[in-house]
């Protein structure tokens, strides 16, 4: 702070909670419908403030009997978003290491042509080449598999962008010192590349596993037996089925286990979550 | 580019590069040419036989008002969201920059909406406005206001706006507050001791120092805007009541799965690349120049 001046230090924190109060209350509020039972939330209007009935709905969410029909288990839901998670992110990252590698440590013909290749997948998100993509993983037979969650969504110009970064930052008495001592291209890579670029490759797993764990429109269109369902896509199910019956305490009980896992990794890594965001994006 | 000191060639590099330009073609180039051939395709309504017409799709969807009124709805969607979620971004980094201790807290409890899903951000914000049960329309009732966004057009698209914004004021104001942070202090104290108070500082020297995060962020935001908040339209109001809420990335979903118009899809579809590849090769443009103070 430049001067002191107590009025606007006062200012300042009154502006800041009420922020972070207008941030968190659809949480809070869904929360508060996660605590109560099914009956007072049929009820206009809706509480405040939590109820006792947390831990049983937390139990009826994740092991089924909470919605009618055979709806899959909610823990089956959290696991199918989890491997979809981990197969994109370590995907994305093992294959854009190495041919990051392979770029700016090898001289080789088509060099250049395989990087704009690569870069131009930067450009043209899932949502916009939706149905052709959808046709290839189809005649692929890969609907209705972790395959054909991760596989297509794997390729990746901002890592393999990123880590070119990282790798020419690095200098090349590295490389001379490791040549000299006799190491060859996969052993450099292994013993100096590797543990050089180790928190990078942290920062970026942050990102992409919360990229991965909220895709929403490929899962929906290529999973549609209900095994399969990751828990993001489960809640456009549920809110439809609340037309008839409205069990808001289960469903915003889901909607809270979807967002947590995500909102732990920013929070608990967050730091991290930083650094992979501003590489990622400038 | 390339390091001074580097390997030969040998087959080892191709072997590096081969998964992800295996994945490259056959999960992106491809589908992307079969979009581009597919858009000068008709096809008809059993999927028997197709033609091939040229730009006739594309012409279509010139004169189709519908298009074109979706065109306009999505960039007055995307122009609200990213001036709402910067505008309350900013003004929380502003206050976030004075803090001195409990900076990181604070920052903490900002950031988090960036980890919730869209279509969760739309579950979340379609439960608090729910016209029956929620908690809004109770209280928009007492001050007489119907709230109804299955029936309301503009409530529907303030929704909307409103779920999209709320999302995307945690990365907006990690960036700014990032910015604000690495102007250095002695040039605000300078400003100070020549007797600028804290809101013309704000003005005449902050917000000119941030102006390529500013401009780096509207960037990010449309894009945002754009693509990535098909989930939130899609469990808050499927692009209703009447199209009300349809933009440019939800129609070519519905008019593709839902519809069936391949050819008038795919047509949509390269609008949508062409789109997207400005937007990139604008954003590429600024990271090499770097707005200059």
């Amino acid at each position: 702070m430049v001067e002191n001046r107590p009025f606007m230090t006062f200012i300042t924190h009154l502006v800041l909670i009420l922020g972070v109060m207008m941030i968190a209350l659809p949480i809070w509020i869904t929360l508060v419908a996660a605590s109560h039972d099914e009956i007072r939330m049929l009820q206009a209007p809706i509480p405040m403030l939590p109820g006792t009935h947390f831990i049983d709905n937390l139990k009826q969410t994740l092991f089924g009997a909470g919605l009618s029909g055979d709806q899959t288990p909610v823990w089956r839901m959290l696991f199918n978003s989890l491997a979809m998670a981990m197969m994109i992110s370590v995907g994305k990252i093992a294959i854009s290491l190495i041919s990051a590698f392979a770029i700016v440590y090898f001289k080789f013909p088509f060099r250049m042509g395989f990087f704009w290749m690569i870069f131009i997948t930067l450009m043209l998100p899932v949502e916009v080449r939706i149905l052709p993509t959808f046709e290839v993983v189809a005649n692929l037979g890969l609907l209705n598999s972790y395959w054909g969650l991760s596989i297509p969504l794997i390729a990746s110009a901002t890592a393999t962008f990123m880590f070119r970064q990282v790798f020419l930052t690095i200098p090349d008495e590295m490389l001379e010192s490791a040549r000299i001592d006799g190491a060859g291209p996969m052993r450099f890579f292994w013993d100096i590349l590797l543990p050089l670029s180790r928190t990078n490759i942290a920062a970026l797993f942050v990102i992409l596993f919360i990229y991965g764990w909220n895709q929403y429109l490929w899962p929906l269109l290529i999973t549609t037996d209900t095994d399969m369902t990751t828990i993001v896509m489960s809640i456009k199910q549920m809110l439809e089925s609340a037309e008839q019956s409205p069990k808001w305490n289960i469903i915003m009980m889901t909607a809270f286990l979807a967002m947590l896992p995500p909102i732990l990794v920013v929070v608990g890594m967050q730091k991290l979550f930083v650094q992979g965001l501003t590489e990622t994006d400038k | 580019m390339l390091k001074r000191v580097h390997f030969p060639s040998s087959p080892l590099p191709y072997l590096l590069v081969a998964p992800q330009i295996i994945i490259t073609v056959v999960f992106f180039m491809w589908p992307a040419s079969q979009a581009l051939y597919q858009s000068l395709l008709i096809e008809d309504a059993f999927g028997l036989s197709t033609e091939f017409v040229w730009f006739e799709n594309f012409a279509a969807l010139a004169e189709d008002d519908q298009y074109l009124g979706t065109f306009w709805r999505t960039a007055i969607f995307s122009t609200l969201v990213a001036f709402l979620s910067m505008s309350v971004a900013l003004i929380l980094a502003g206050f976030a920059d004075r803090v001195v201790k409990g900076a990181t807290t604070y920052r903490t409890l900002l950031i988090w909406p960036y980890a919730v899903a869209p279509v969760l951000a739309g579950a979340l914000w379609v439960f608090m406005f729910n016209p029956t049960l929620g908690i809004f329309p109770y209280f928009l009732d007492m001050i007489g206001i119907k709230w109804n966004h299955y029936l309301n057009g503009r409530q529907a698209m303030g929704l909307v706006i409103a779920a999209a914004a709320w999302k995307q004021v945690a990365y907006n104001f990690l960036f700014y507050l990032a910015a604000m942070q690495s102007i250095p202090r002695s040039i605000i104290e300078a400003a100070a001791i020549d007797g600028a108070g804290p809101i013309r500082r704000f003005w005449t020297q902050i917000m000119p120092l941030i102006s390529p995060t500013t401009f780096f962020l509207i960037v990010i935001n449309v894009v945002y805007a754009f693509f990535e908040t098909f989930g939130i339209i899609h469990v808050v109001t499927q692009g209703g009541p009447a199209n009300s809420t349809t933009i440019l990335v939800y129609k070519v979903f519905n008019d593709g799965f839902v519809g069936l118009d391949l050819g008038g899809s795919a047509a949509q579809s390269v609008i949508l690349m062409v789109i997207v590849i400005v937007m990139t090769v604008v954003q590429f443009r600024y990271v090499e120049k770097k707005v200059e103070y």
